[in-house]
Protein backbone atom coordinates (compact mmCIF):
# COMPACT_ATOMS: atom_id res chain seq x y z
CA UNK A 1 0.00 0.00 0.00
CA UNK A 2 2.91 2.37 0.68
CA UNK A 3 3.25 2.24 -3.26
CA UNK A 4 0.57 4.06 -3.72
CA UNK A 5 1.41 7.41 -5.90
CA UNK A 6 3.08 9.85 -3.33
CA UNK A 7 2.11 13.22 -2.66
CA UNK A 8 0.89 16.18 -4.70
CA UNK A 9 3.64 17.53 -6.79
CA UNK A 10 2.93 21.11 -6.72
CA UNK A 11 4.21 21.52 -2.58
CA UNK A 12 6.93 24.13 -2.43
CA UNK A 13 7.16 23.21 1.06
CA UNK A 14 10.67 24.77 2.60
CA UNK A 15 13.20 21.95 2.84
CA UNK A 16 12.03 19.57 6.13
CA UNK A 17 14.45 17.47 8.00
CA UNK A 18 13.56 13.96 7.42
CA UNK A 19 14.34 12.07 10.79
CA UNK A 20 12.86 15.22 13.08
CA UNK A 21 10.90 12.54 15.26
CA UNK A 22 12.48 9.05 15.23
CA UNK A 23 11.49 5.97 17.16
CA UNK A 24 13.98 3.73 17.27
CA UNK A 25 13.23 -0.24 18.20
CA UNK A 26 11.37 0.71 21.19
CA UNK A 27 10.41 -1.89 23.64
CA UNK A 28 7.86 -1.09 26.79
CA UNK A 29 7.80 -3.64 29.67
CA UNK A 30 5.85 -3.14 32.20
CA UNK A 31 6.57 -5.62 35.71
CA UNK A 32 2.87 -7.22 36.56
CA UNK A 33 2.31 -9.69 39.59
CA UNK A 34 2.43 -12.59 36.97
CA UNK A 35 5.88 -11.38 35.65
CA UNK A 36 7.23 -9.04 32.99
CA UNK A 37 3.97 -7.46 30.18
CA UNK A 38 5.43 -6.56 27.04
CA UNK A 39 3.06 -3.37 25.89
CA UNK A 40 5.46 -2.77 22.71
CA UNK A 41 8.14 -4.76 21.20
CA UNK A 42 10.45 -3.12 18.03
CA UNK A 43 8.68 0.27 17.36
CA UNK A 44 10.20 1.68 14.70
CA UNK A 45 9.47 4.79 13.01
CA UNK A 46 11.10 7.99 11.28
CA UNK A 47 8.59 11.27 11.23
CA UNK A 48 9.49 14.19 9.19
CA UNK A 49 9.40 17.78 10.45
CA UNK A 50 6.25 19.08 9.39
CA UNK A 51 4.39 15.69 9.07
CA UNK A 52 0.86 15.17 10.43
CA UNK A 53 0.61 11.58 11.76
CA UNK A 54 -2.58 9.63 13.06
CA UNK A 55 -1.57 6.02 15.25
CA UNK A 56 -4.39 3.80 15.24
CA UNK A 57 -5.05 0.93 16.58
CA UNK A 58 -7.21 -1.42 19.43
CA UNK A 59 -7.53 -0.62 22.97
CA UNK A 60 -4.91 -1.94 24.66
CA UNK A 61 -2.28 -2.14 21.94
CA UNK A 62 0.42 0.61 23.62
CA UNK A 63 -1.05 3.43 21.19
CA UNK A 64 -0.79 6.04 24.51
CA UNK A 65 1.93 4.32 25.74
CA UNK A 66 3.62 5.16 22.75
CA UNK A 67 2.89 8.53 22.33
CA UNK A 68 3.61 8.75 26.23
CA UNK A 69 7.26 8.01 25.59
CA UNK A 70 7.56 10.74 22.77
CA UNK A 71 5.71 13.32 25.28
CA UNK A 72 8.21 11.58 28.24
CA UNK A 73 6.23 10.90 30.43
CA UNK A 74 7.31 7.65 30.15
CA UNK A 75 10.84 5.87 29.04
CA UNK A 76 11.39 3.04 26.62
CA UNK A 77 12.49 -0.04 28.11
CA UNK A 78 15.51 -0.64 25.19
CA UNK A 79 15.39 1.47 22.45
CA UNK A 80 15.10 4.89 21.93
CA UNK A 81 12.97 8.26 21.26
CA UNK A 82 15.25 10.71 19.41
CA UNK A 83 13.56 14.41 18.68
CA UNK A 84 16.19 16.14 16.57
CA UNK A 85 18.75 13.50 17.47
CA UNK A 86 18.55 14.74 21.02
CA UNK A 87 17.05 11.62 23.50
CA UNK A 88 13.68 12.42 25.31
CA UNK A 89 13.95 11.72 28.83
CA UNK A 90 11.23 13.75 29.98
CA UNK A 91 7.90 15.90 29.08
CA UNK A 92 8.59 19.62 27.81
CA UNK A 93 6.65 22.06 25.95
CA UNK A 94 7.81 21.53 23.01
CA UNK A 95 6.38 18.31 22.85
CA UNK A 96 3.49 19.59 24.31
CA UNK A 97 0.09 17.22 24.71
CA UNK A 98 -3.44 17.55 24.32
CA UNK A 99 -5.39 15.46 26.88
CA UNK A 100 -8.29 13.33 25.69
CA UNK A 101 -10.17 15.03 29.07
CA UNK A 102 -8.91 18.06 28.22
CA UNK A 103 -6.84 18.29 31.25
CA UNK A 104 -7.47 22.08 31.66
CA UNK A 105 -7.67 23.93 35.60
CA UNK A 106 -11.21 23.97 36.67
CA UNK A 107 -9.91 27.20 38.90
CA UNK A 108 -9.06 29.21 35.81
CA UNK A 109 -10.71 30.74 33.20
CA UNK A 110 -10.19 29.93 29.63
CA UNK A 111 -7.61 32.59 29.29
CA UNK A 112 -5.78 31.80 32.75
CA UNK A 113 -5.46 28.15 31.73
CA UNK A 114 -3.52 29.00 28.11
CA UNK A 115 -1.87 32.00 29.97
CA UNK A 116 -0.32 29.58 32.50
CA UNK A 117 1.20 27.80 29.71
CA UNK A 118 2.29 31.00 27.84
CA UNK A 119 3.71 32.45 31.35
CA UNK A 120 5.77 29.17 32.11
CA UNK A 121 7.59 29.04 28.54
CA UNK A 122 7.81 32.57 27.79
CA UNK A 123 9.56 33.62 30.64
CA UNK A 124 11.52 36.53 28.68
CA UNK A 125 8.52 37.93 27.29
CA UNK A 126 6.66 40.95 28.78
CA UNK A 127 3.27 40.92 30.12
CA UNK A 128 1.47 43.03 27.33
CA UNK A 129 3.43 40.39 24.57
CA UNK A 130 2.37 36.99 26.78
CA UNK A 131 -1.35 38.85 27.06
CA UNK A 132 -1.55 38.71 22.98
CA UNK A 133 -0.08 35.45 22.74
CA UNK A 134 -3.15 33.98 24.33
CA UNK A 135 -5.48 36.21 23.00
CA UNK A 136 -4.64 35.61 19.29
CA UNK A 137 -4.50 31.83 20.72
CA UNK A 138 -8.04 31.90 21.79
CA UNK A 139 -8.84 34.04 18.43
CA UNK A 140 -7.39 31.19 16.53
CA UNK A 141 -9.88 28.53 17.81
CA UNK A 142 -13.00 30.85 17.62
CA UNK A 143 -12.92 31.31 22.04
CA UNK A 144 -12.61 34.86 22.39
CA UNK A 145 -16.04 35.41 23.34
CA UNK A 146 -15.44 33.00 25.97
CA UNK A 147 -11.75 34.04 27.37
CA UNK A 148 -12.90 35.16 30.92
CA UNK A 149 -15.33 31.73 31.08
CA UNK A 150 -14.22 28.43 33.12
CA UNK A 151 -14.62 25.43 32.31
CA UNK A 152 -17.36 24.42 33.84
CA UNK A 153 -19.33 26.89 31.98
CA UNK A 154 -17.74 25.67 28.60
CA UNK A 155 -19.50 22.49 26.62
CA UNK A 156 -17.14 19.74 25.69
CA UNK A 157 -16.14 21.15 22.09
CA UNK A 158 -15.47 24.36 23.90
CA UNK A 159 -13.02 22.87 26.50
CA UNK A 160 -10.97 20.56 23.51
CA UNK A 161 -10.96 24.38 21.38
CA UNK A 162 -9.49 25.82 25.00
CA UNK A 163 -6.83 22.95 25.74
CA UNK A 164 -5.79 22.93 21.62
CA UNK A 165 -4.88 26.59 22.58
CA UNK A 166 -2.92 26.43 25.07
CA UNK A 167 -0.94 23.61 22.99
CA UNK A 168 -0.95 26.21 20.05
CA UNK A 169 -0.02 29.25 22.21
CA UNK A 170 3.34 27.95 23.53
CA UNK A 171 4.22 26.71 19.60
CA UNK A 172 5.86 23.34 20.45
CA UNK A 173 8.20 21.55 18.01
CA UNK A 174 5.82 18.06 18.01
CA UNK A 175 2.19 18.44 19.35
CA UNK A 176 0.49 15.36 20.41
CA UNK A 177 -3.15 14.74 20.73
CA UNK A 178 -4.46 11.53 22.89
CA UNK A 179 -7.95 10.50 20.97
CA UNK A 180 -8.66 14.64 21.04
CA UNK A 181 -12.22 14.46 19.96
CA UNK A 182 -13.45 10.73 21.31
CA UNK A 183 -15.85 12.43 23.44
CA UNK A 184 -17.55 14.91 21.55
CA UNK A 185 -20.57 14.92 19.00
CA UNK A 186 -19.68 13.91 15.57
CA UNK A 187 -20.24 18.18 14.20
CA UNK A 188 -18.31 19.16 16.70
CA UNK A 189 -15.68 17.01 15.86
CA UNK A 190 -16.38 17.69 11.93
CA UNK A 191 -15.53 21.28 12.95
CA UNK A 192 -12.81 20.79 15.30
CA UNK A 193 -10.76 18.27 12.94
CA UNK A 194 -11.14 21.43 10.06
CA UNK A 195 -9.59 24.20 12.35
CA UNK A 196 -7.03 21.76 13.62
CA UNK A 197 -5.89 21.22 10.05
CA UNK A 198 -6.02 25.24 9.70
CA UNK A 199 -3.92 26.00 12.28
CA UNK A 200 -1.96 23.41 11.53
CA UNK A 201 -0.82 23.96 8.11
CA UNK A 202 -0.15 27.91 9.33
CA UNK A 203 1.99 26.70 11.81
CA UNK A 204 3.51 23.91 10.48
CA UNK A 205 4.35 22.17 13.58
CA UNK A 206 4.63 18.44 13.60
CA UNK A 207 1.66 16.15 14.61
CA UNK A 208 1.30 12.75 16.38
CA UNK A 209 -2.34 11.91 16.99
CA UNK A 210 -3.78 8.82 18.41
CA UNK A 211 -7.57 8.06 17.05
CA UNK A 212 -9.70 5.59 16.88
CA UNK A 213 -11.90 6.96 13.92
CA UNK A 214 -10.56 5.77 10.09
CA UNK A 215 -12.42 8.84 8.36
CA UNK A 216 -10.86 11.14 10.92
CA UNK A 217 -7.27 9.47 10.08
CA UNK A 218 -7.33 9.85 6.76
CA UNK A 219 -8.79 13.08 6.29
CA UNK A 220 -6.05 14.30 8.58
CA UNK A 221 -2.99 12.25 7.88
CA UNK A 222 -0.27 12.30 6.31
CA UNK A 223 0.00 8.97 7.21
CA UNK A 224 -1.71 6.49 9.55
CA UNK A 225 0.46 4.40 11.45
CA UNK A 226 -1.81 0.94 12.19
CA UNK A 227 -0.92 -1.28 15.22
CA UNK A 228 -1.04 -4.87 15.46
CA UNK A 229 -2.38 -5.88 18.59
CA UNK A 230 -1.30 -6.08 22.44
CA UNK A 231 0.90 -8.01 24.21
CA UNK A 232 4.06 -7.19 22.49
CA UNK A 233 2.31 -4.74 19.91
CA UNK A 234 4.31 -2.90 17.12
CA UNK A 235 3.46 -0.87 13.77
CA UNK A 236 1.66 -3.11 11.34
CA UNK A 237 1.66 -1.14 8.64
CA UNK A 238 2.15 2.95 7.55
CA UNK A 239 -0.63 4.05 4.78
CA UNK A 240 0.61 6.96 2.95
CA UNK A 241 -2.44 9.03 2.85
CA UNK A 242 -1.81 11.42 -0.89
CA UNK A 243 -4.91 13.54 -0.81
CA UNK A 244 -3.24 16.90 -1.76
CA UNK A 245 -4.12 19.68 0.99
CA UNK A 246 -5.50 21.83 1.60
CA UNK A 247 -8.24 19.06 1.65
CA UNK A 248 -11.59 19.29 1.33
CA UNK A 249 -14.17 17.34 3.06
CA UNK A 250 -16.75 16.78 0.80
CA UNK A 251 -14.36 15.59 -1.95
CA UNK A 252 -12.64 13.36 -0.34
CA UNK A 253 -15.16 11.91 0.36
CA UNK A 254 -16.24 11.49 -2.99
CA UNK A 255 -12.46 10.18 -4.46
CA UNK A 256 -12.93 6.68 -4.88
CA UNK A 257 -9.40 6.18 -3.53
CA UNK A 258 -10.42 7.28 0.00
CA UNK A 259 -12.98 3.73 -0.26
CA UNK A 260 -9.63 2.33 -1.31
CA UNK A 261 -7.60 3.23 1.79
CA UNK A 262 -10.68 3.08 4.21
CA UNK A 263 -11.30 -0.44 2.57
CA UNK A 264 -7.67 -1.29 3.53
CA UNK A 265 -7.41 0.02 7.17
CA UNK A 266 -10.99 -1.40 8.07
CA UNK A 267 -9.66 -4.76 6.76
CA UNK A 268 -6.35 -4.35 8.93
CA UNK A 269 -8.07 -3.65 12.01
CA UNK A 270 -10.82 -5.70 11.43
CA UNK A 271 -10.36 -9.04 9.72
CA UNK A 272 -6.19 -9.26 10.04
CA UNK A 273 -5.87 -7.89 13.55
CA UNK A 274 -9.11 -7.99 14.33
CA UNK A 275 -9.41 -7.72 18.35
CA UNK A 276 -10.38 -10.71 20.11
CA UNK A 277 -12.59 -9.91 22.34
CA UNK A 278 -14.60 -12.99 21.79
CA UNK A 279 -12.25 -15.17 23.25
CA UNK B 1 -63.49 31.31 29.23
CA UNK B 2 -60.32 30.63 27.46
CA UNK B 3 -57.88 28.55 28.85
CA UNK B 4 -55.24 31.59 29.17
CA UNK B 5 -57.57 33.85 31.08
CA UNK B 6 -57.88 30.67 33.64
CA UNK B 7 -54.11 30.71 33.69
CA UNK B 8 -53.36 34.26 33.98
CA UNK B 9 -55.97 34.48 36.96
CA UNK B 10 -54.51 31.92 39.13
CA UNK B 11 -50.87 33.07 38.80
CA UNK B 12 -50.08 34.95 41.58
CA UNK B 13 -47.03 37.81 41.41
CA UNK B 14 -43.68 36.43 41.74
CA UNK B 15 -43.28 38.33 45.01
CA UNK B 16 -46.18 36.36 46.15
CA UNK B 17 -45.11 33.26 44.95
CA UNK B 18 -41.56 33.85 46.43
CA UNK B 19 -42.96 34.54 50.20
CA UNK B 20 -45.18 31.30 49.92
CA UNK B 21 -42.36 29.59 48.96
CA UNK B 22 -40.43 31.03 52.15
CA UNK B 23 -43.40 30.30 54.07
CA UNK B 24 -43.46 26.66 52.77
CA UNK B 25 -39.67 26.10 53.54
CA UNK B 26 -40.19 27.79 57.75
CA UNK B 27 -43.32 25.73 57.67
CA UNK B 28 -41.87 22.81 58.51
CA UNK B 29 -39.12 24.01 61.43
CA UNK B 30 -41.91 26.38 62.99
CA UNK B 31 -44.40 23.40 63.44
CA UNK B 32 -41.73 21.30 64.96
CA UNK B 33 -39.84 23.44 67.01
CA UNK B 34 -43.33 24.84 68.61
CA UNK B 35 -44.25 20.88 68.68
CA UNK B 36 -40.75 20.21 70.62
CA UNK B 37 -41.79 23.33 73.21
CA UNK B 38 -45.18 22.23 73.93
CA UNK B 39 -44.09 18.76 74.85
CA UNK B 40 -41.39 19.77 77.06
CA UNK B 41 -43.41 22.39 78.80
CA UNK B 42 -46.21 19.50 79.17
CA UNK B 43 -44.02 17.15 80.68
CA UNK B 44 -42.68 19.20 82.96
CA UNK B 45 -46.51 20.92 84.40
CA UNK B 46 -46.43 18.61 87.27
CA UNK B 47 -45.07 20.47 90.52
CA UNK B 48 -42.57 17.55 91.33
CA UNK B 49 -40.60 17.82 87.53
CA UNK B 50 -36.80 18.23 88.12
CA UNK B 51 -36.57 20.16 85.23
CA UNK B 52 -38.32 23.78 83.99
CA UNK B 53 -40.15 24.05 81.56
CA UNK B 54 -39.40 26.35 78.84
CA UNK B 55 -41.55 29.19 80.31
CA UNK B 56 -40.13 28.77 83.39
CA UNK B 57 -36.51 28.58 82.08
CA UNK B 58 -37.15 31.90 80.24
CA UNK B 59 -38.98 33.42 82.82
CA UNK B 60 -36.21 32.61 85.86
CA UNK B 61 -32.88 33.37 83.52
CA UNK B 62 -34.55 36.80 82.16
CA UNK B 63 -31.83 38.73 84.00
CA UNK B 64 -29.44 36.94 82.11
CA UNK B 65 -31.24 37.23 78.70
CA UNK B 66 -31.79 40.85 78.67
CA UNK B 67 -27.72 41.90 80.23
CA UNK B 68 -25.37 39.38 78.71
CA UNK B 69 -22.74 41.74 79.01
CA UNK B 70 -22.62 42.73 82.91
CA UNK B 71 -19.25 42.10 84.63
CA UNK B 72 -20.17 41.70 88.57
CA UNK B 73 -16.26 41.19 89.15
CA UNK B 74 -14.74 37.77 89.31
CA UNK B 75 -15.96 34.86 87.44
CA UNK B 76 -19.49 36.06 87.94
CA UNK B 77 -20.26 37.17 84.35
CA UNK B 78 -22.89 38.01 81.53
CA UNK B 79 -23.32 34.83 79.33
CA UNK B 80 -22.18 36.71 76.59
CA UNK B 81 -18.44 37.47 78.20
CA UNK B 82 -18.24 34.11 78.99
CA UNK B 83 -18.88 32.90 75.24
CA UNK B 84 -16.46 35.39 74.47
CA UNK B 85 -14.29 33.79 76.80
CA UNK B 86 -14.80 30.62 75.54
CA UNK B 87 -14.69 31.77 71.70
CA UNK B 88 -11.36 33.33 72.67
CA UNK B 89 -9.77 30.26 74.11
CA UNK B 90 -11.04 28.26 70.50
CA UNK B 91 -9.94 31.14 68.55
CA UNK B 92 -5.96 30.40 69.62
CA UNK B 93 -6.20 26.71 69.68
CA UNK B 94 -8.28 26.50 66.53
CA UNK B 95 -6.01 28.74 64.20
CA UNK B 96 -2.66 27.36 65.83
CA UNK B 97 -4.20 23.64 64.96
CA UNK B 98 -5.41 24.91 61.43
CA UNK B 99 -1.55 26.11 60.90
CA UNK B 100 -0.06 23.32 62.22
CA UNK B 101 -2.67 20.50 60.63
CA UNK B 102 -2.47 22.55 57.03
CA UNK B 103 1.53 22.04 57.09
CA UNK B 104 1.86 18.84 58.57
CA UNK B 105 -0.81 17.38 56.27
CA UNK B 106 0.91 18.56 53.29
CA UNK B 107 4.29 17.61 54.14
CA UNK B 108 2.23 13.96 55.24
CA UNK B 109 0.45 14.37 51.34
CA UNK B 110 3.53 14.69 50.06
CA UNK B 111 6.44 12.82 50.90
CA UNK B 112 5.46 9.16 51.17
CA UNK B 113 8.36 8.24 53.69
CA UNK B 114 6.42 10.90 56.15
CA UNK B 115 3.40 9.52 55.84
CA UNK B 116 4.49 5.92 56.21
CA UNK B 117 5.98 7.38 59.84
CA UNK B 118 3.19 9.30 60.62
CA UNK B 119 0.43 7.12 60.15
CA UNK B 120 0.80 5.36 63.18
CA UNK B 121 0.58 8.20 65.31
CA UNK B 122 -1.71 10.16 63.48
CA UNK B 123 -4.16 6.83 64.02
CA UNK B 124 -3.29 6.10 67.18
CA UNK B 125 -3.34 10.14 68.97
CA UNK B 126 -6.30 10.78 66.87
CA UNK B 127 -9.13 8.67 69.02
CA UNK B 128 -7.83 9.64 72.11
CA UNK B 129 -10.57 11.83 73.54
CA UNK B 130 -9.82 15.43 73.94
CA UNK B 131 -10.91 15.11 78.22
CA UNK B 132 -8.16 12.79 78.11
CA UNK B 133 -5.73 14.84 77.31
CA UNK B 134 -6.69 17.56 80.25
CA UNK B 135 -4.40 16.19 82.97
CA UNK B 136 -1.96 15.73 81.26
CA UNK B 137 -2.06 19.44 79.88
CA UNK B 138 -2.53 20.49 83.40
CA UNK B 139 0.55 19.13 84.52
CA UNK B 140 2.65 19.84 81.12
CA UNK B 141 1.73 23.83 81.29
CA UNK B 142 0.58 24.47 85.09
CA UNK B 143 -1.83 26.77 83.83
CA UNK B 144 -5.61 26.40 83.25
CA UNK B 145 -6.02 28.32 80.25
CA UNK B 146 -2.77 27.34 78.53
CA UNK B 147 -4.08 24.07 79.09
CA UNK B 148 -7.89 24.51 77.66
CA UNK B 149 -6.06 25.71 74.51
CA UNK B 150 -3.56 22.31 74.66
CA UNK B 151 -7.23 20.62 74.28
CA UNK B 152 -8.39 22.72 71.72
CA UNK B 153 -5.21 22.31 69.62
CA UNK B 154 -5.12 18.09 69.94
CA UNK B 155 -8.51 17.81 69.63
CA UNK B 156 -9.16 20.05 65.97
CA UNK B 157 -5.87 19.17 64.11
CA UNK B 158 -6.52 15.60 63.78
CA UNK B 159 -9.55 16.50 61.32
CA UNK B 160 -7.27 19.49 59.50
CA UNK B 161 -4.33 17.39 59.28
CA UNK B 162 -6.01 13.86 58.18
CA UNK B 163 -7.81 16.37 55.40
CA UNK B 164 -5.03 18.20 54.20
CA UNK B 165 -3.18 15.03 53.23
CA UNK B 166 -5.68 13.86 51.70
CA UNK B 167 -6.78 16.63 49.85
CA UNK B 168 -2.83 16.71 48.38
CA UNK B 169 -2.79 13.61 47.81
CA UNK B 170 -6.04 13.57 45.21
CA UNK B 171 -4.58 16.34 42.84
CA UNK B 172 -5.76 14.65 40.03
CA UNK B 173 -3.05 13.21 38.20
CA UNK B 174 -3.89 15.59 34.85
CA UNK B 175 -3.34 18.29 36.60
CA UNK B 176 0.16 17.07 37.47
CA UNK B 177 0.56 15.72 33.92
CA UNK B 178 -0.19 19.41 32.91
CA UNK B 179 2.49 20.60 35.46
CA UNK B 180 5.38 18.26 34.30
CA UNK B 181 4.50 19.08 30.17
CA UNK B 182 5.05 22.82 31.12
CA UNK B 183 7.77 22.38 33.41
CA UNK B 184 6.10 24.30 35.99
CA UNK B 185 8.68 25.86 38.92
CA UNK B 186 7.47 23.99 42.17
CA UNK B 187 6.09 28.28 43.51
CA UNK B 188 4.01 27.15 40.05
CA UNK B 189 2.83 24.52 40.74
CA UNK B 190 2.10 25.05 44.51
CA UNK B 191 -0.09 27.93 43.63
CA UNK B 192 -1.78 27.47 40.48
CA UNK B 193 -2.58 23.51 41.13
CA UNK B 194 -2.01 22.36 44.24
CA UNK B 195 -3.12 24.54 46.30
CA UNK B 196 -6.54 25.19 44.74
CA UNK B 197 -7.38 21.45 44.32
CA UNK B 198 -6.93 21.33 47.70
CA UNK B 199 -8.31 23.91 49.32
CA UNK B 200 -11.62 21.80 49.28
CA UNK B 201 -10.54 19.70 51.46
CA UNK B 202 -8.80 21.58 53.39
CA UNK B 203 -11.93 23.16 54.52
CA UNK B 204 -14.10 20.09 55.36
CA UNK B 205 -11.30 19.56 57.64
CA UNK B 206 -11.27 22.95 59.47
CA UNK B 207 -15.28 22.76 59.71
CA UNK B 208 -15.06 19.36 60.94
CA UNK B 209 -12.18 21.24 63.54
CA UNK B 210 -14.37 24.00 64.19
CA UNK B 211 -17.02 21.86 66.08
CA UNK B 212 -14.56 19.37 67.53
CA UNK B 213 -13.13 22.51 69.32
CA UNK B 214 -16.49 23.70 69.90
CA UNK B 215 -17.31 20.35 71.85
CA UNK B 216 -13.63 20.21 73.46
CA UNK B 217 -13.68 23.86 75.14
CA UNK B 218 -16.96 23.37 76.52
CA UNK B 219 -16.22 19.97 78.32
CA UNK B 220 -12.30 21.30 79.48
CA UNK B 221 -14.03 23.99 80.50
CA UNK B 222 -16.49 22.22 82.78
CA UNK B 223 -13.35 20.48 84.38
CA UNK B 224 -10.71 23.02 85.30
CA UNK B 225 -10.88 26.79 84.03
CA UNK B 226 -11.77 30.04 85.40
CA UNK B 227 -14.75 31.75 83.23
CA UNK B 228 -16.02 30.56 79.62
CA UNK B 229 -19.39 28.93 79.35
CA UNK B 230 -18.50 25.24 80.15
CA UNK B 231 -17.00 26.80 83.40
CA UNK B 232 -20.34 28.85 83.98
CA UNK B 233 -22.84 25.77 83.59
CA UNK B 234 -20.45 23.52 86.21
CA UNK B 235 -20.45 26.26 87.95
CA UNK B 236 -24.28 27.15 88.03
CA UNK B 237 -24.84 23.00 89.08
CA UNK B 238 -22.37 23.33 92.02
CA UNK B 239 -24.63 26.29 93.07
CA UNK B 240 -27.72 24.47 93.07
CA UNK B 241 -29.55 27.20 93.40
CA UNK B 242 -33.49 27.83 92.96
CA UNK B 243 -32.52 28.81 88.82
CA UNK B 244 -29.74 26.86 88.41
CA UNK B 245 -30.95 24.60 86.29
CA UNK B 246 -32.91 26.79 84.14
CA UNK B 247 -29.56 28.77 83.62
CA UNK B 248 -27.98 25.50 82.50
CA UNK B 249 -30.63 24.89 80.16
CA UNK B 250 -29.93 28.46 78.64
CA UNK B 251 -26.50 28.23 78.95
CA UNK B 252 -26.90 24.67 76.68
CA UNK B 253 -28.94 26.00 74.43
CA UNK B 254 -26.07 29.19 73.69
CA UNK B 255 -23.54 26.74 73.32
CA UNK B 256 -25.77 25.11 70.59
CA UNK B 257 -26.45 28.25 68.73
CA UNK B 258 -22.74 29.49 69.01
CA UNK B 259 -21.65 26.09 67.80
CA UNK B 260 -24.00 26.20 65.12
CA UNK B 261 -22.55 30.00 64.09
CA UNK B 262 -18.73 28.38 64.35
CA UNK B 263 -19.67 25.81 61.55
CA UNK B 264 -21.98 27.89 59.29
CA UNK B 265 -19.18 30.80 59.83
CA UNK B 266 -16.61 28.33 58.64
CA UNK B 267 -18.58 26.32 55.51
CA UNK B 268 -19.01 30.42 54.34
CA UNK B 269 -15.96 31.16 54.46
CA UNK B 270 -14.78 27.93 52.16
CA UNK B 271 -17.69 29.07 49.58
CA UNK B 272 -15.70 32.48 49.28
CA UNK B 273 -12.56 30.82 49.02
CA UNK B 274 -13.63 27.70 46.68
CA UNK B 275 -16.76 27.44 44.88
CA UNK B 276 -18.61 24.53 43.93
CA UNK B 277 -17.84 25.13 40.21
CA UNK B 278 -14.20 25.49 40.80
CA UNK B 279 -14.22 21.67 42.15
Amino acid sequence: MQTLENTSPMTATPPQVENFLEIKDVSKHYPTANGVYPVLDGVNLSVKEGEFICVIGHSGCGKSTLLNMVAGFSQPTSGEVLLESQPIQRPGPDRMMVFQNYSLLPWKTAFENVYLAVKSVYKDKSKPEKVEIVNQSLEMVGLTAAANKRPAQLSGGMKQRVAIARALAINPKVLILDEPFGALDAITKEELQEELLKIWQRSGGTVLMITHDIDEALFLADRLVMMTNGPSATIGEILDIPFPRPRDRARIFEDPLFYELRNYALDFLYRRFAHDDKL
Amino acid sequence: MTMNSAVRRSAPSPVVTALIKRGKSLLAPIVFVGGFLLIWQLLCLSPDARIPGPIRVVSETWRLIVNPFFDDGGTSKGLGWQILISLQRVAVGYTLAAIAGIGIGTLVGTVPFVRHGMDPIIQVLRTVPPLAWMPLSLLIFQNNDAAAIYVIFITAIWPILINTAVGVQQVPQDYKNVSKVLQLSFPEYLFNILVPSTVPYVFTGLRIGIGLSWLAIVAAEMLKADGGIGFFIWDAYNAGNEDSTSQIILAIIYVGLVGLLLDKLVAWVGRRVAPSEQR
